[in-house]
């Protein structure tokens, strides 16, 4: 991901990012190329539904936690 | 069986294969962001062919198995969840209080509820009474490889819940397996036990072969254990002048 000059910040997996401004969740997700099917994204605390990706902006100060399912039996 | 601590996934699946296991849990994480690129689990293991079940591992608050229990949730294979609330990091022992109300709040939203807890038969019934949809004593703490430390709470606990009893944690080779299903109990989770043996797949068919065996003994209904001895051929018809032919 290239930062411009129309960037935001956002905190993303506990880290602070600066991504593009005007983004929605879902093209963040493809900017860092995951597919939206596979992870579970936490906006603000909130559990994002996959059909809101598309619908729901970034903003600026925004928490985001982005998982998935890995191995582990405890 | 859990999926973790296998040496690669190709092994992981083959041992799951040679279990025979039905279900299998599954951690949730924070996706590493410079690894988008790697096939995650779910790449390896079917969904459609085996029940993916989400656990609340690492979990050290009530508030923190709920978040992600509902994250586990949020990723759309089912709303069960096996939840671990640890309350010590040494022992990986149960915080049953945090259990206890995780449970409820979960079992209020939902969720089929599968419970990791200790061998206190109160907490078991209070789980149970919770609402939750299994209860899971523990058989040692989880990584040890101690086995079954505590048969008759478990044999207790089977006996007084109506929900499945299903054993957690612990297991370190077959014979723990067999002995664990000899209780009565629904089932077993291991994880360690097979990711640690030396050669996993050849331990998961042993696991597979200990539980059947374990389960038929106990549907046979053993013979009782007794304190004297009680010899098995007739005491009539012995030789005179031998030490038993007396009448």
């Amino acid at each position: 991901m290239q930062a411009t000059g129309d960037d935001i910040e956002i905190t993303l997996n506990g880290e602070p990012r600066r991504v593009p401004a005007g983004l929605t969740v879902a093209g963040l997700l493809a900017e860092l190329g995951l597919h939206p099917g596979l992870v579970v994204v936490e906006h603000n605390r909130e559990i994002l539904e996959r059909a809101r990706l598309a619908e729901t902006a970034v903003g600026p100060g925004d928490v985001f936690e982005v998982v998935h399912f890995v191995g582990g039996g405890y | 069986m859990g999926t973790g601590k296998y040496r690669d996934n190709e092994t992981m699946v083959r041992a799951i294969e040679a279990s025979g296991a039905e279900m299998v849990t599954v951690a949730v994480r924070r996706v590493d962001l410079d690894r988008t690129k790697e096939e995650g689990i779910l790449y390896h293991l079917d969904a459609e062919r085996i029940f993916l079940l989400p656990n609340t591992a690492g979990c050290y608050t009530a508030e923190e198995a709920v978040r992600y229990a509902r994250l586990g949730r949020a990723a759309g294979l089912n709303d069960w969840v096996k939840l671990e609330v640890i309350g010590d990091q040494r022992t990986l022992l149960p915080d049953v209080a945090a259990t206890l109300e995780a449970a409820r709040i979960l079992v209020s939203e939902g969720f089929k509820v599968l419970a990791y807890t200790n061998e206190d038969v109160v907490t078991a019934l209070r789980l149970e009474d919770a609402g939750c949809a299994a209860v899971m004593p523990l058989a040692s703490p989880i990584g040890s490889g101690l086995g079954l430390v505590n048969p008759y709470y478990i044999r207790e606990i089977k006996r007084r819940l109506s929900v499945p009893v299903i054993v957690d944690a612990g297991v370190g080779t077959a014979s723990d397996a067999c002995l664990t299903m000899e209780q009565g109990v629904d089932g077993v989770l291991m994880n360690t036990a097979i990711a640690e043996a030396r050669d996993s797949v050849a331990m998961a068919r042993a696991m597979r072969l200990a539980i059947e065996a374990g389960r038929l003994a106990y549907l046979a209904g053993r013979m009782p254990r007794r304190e004297v001895a009680v010899p098995s051929s007739p005491l009539i018809g012995m030789l005179d002048g031998g030490a038993g032919a007396d009448d």
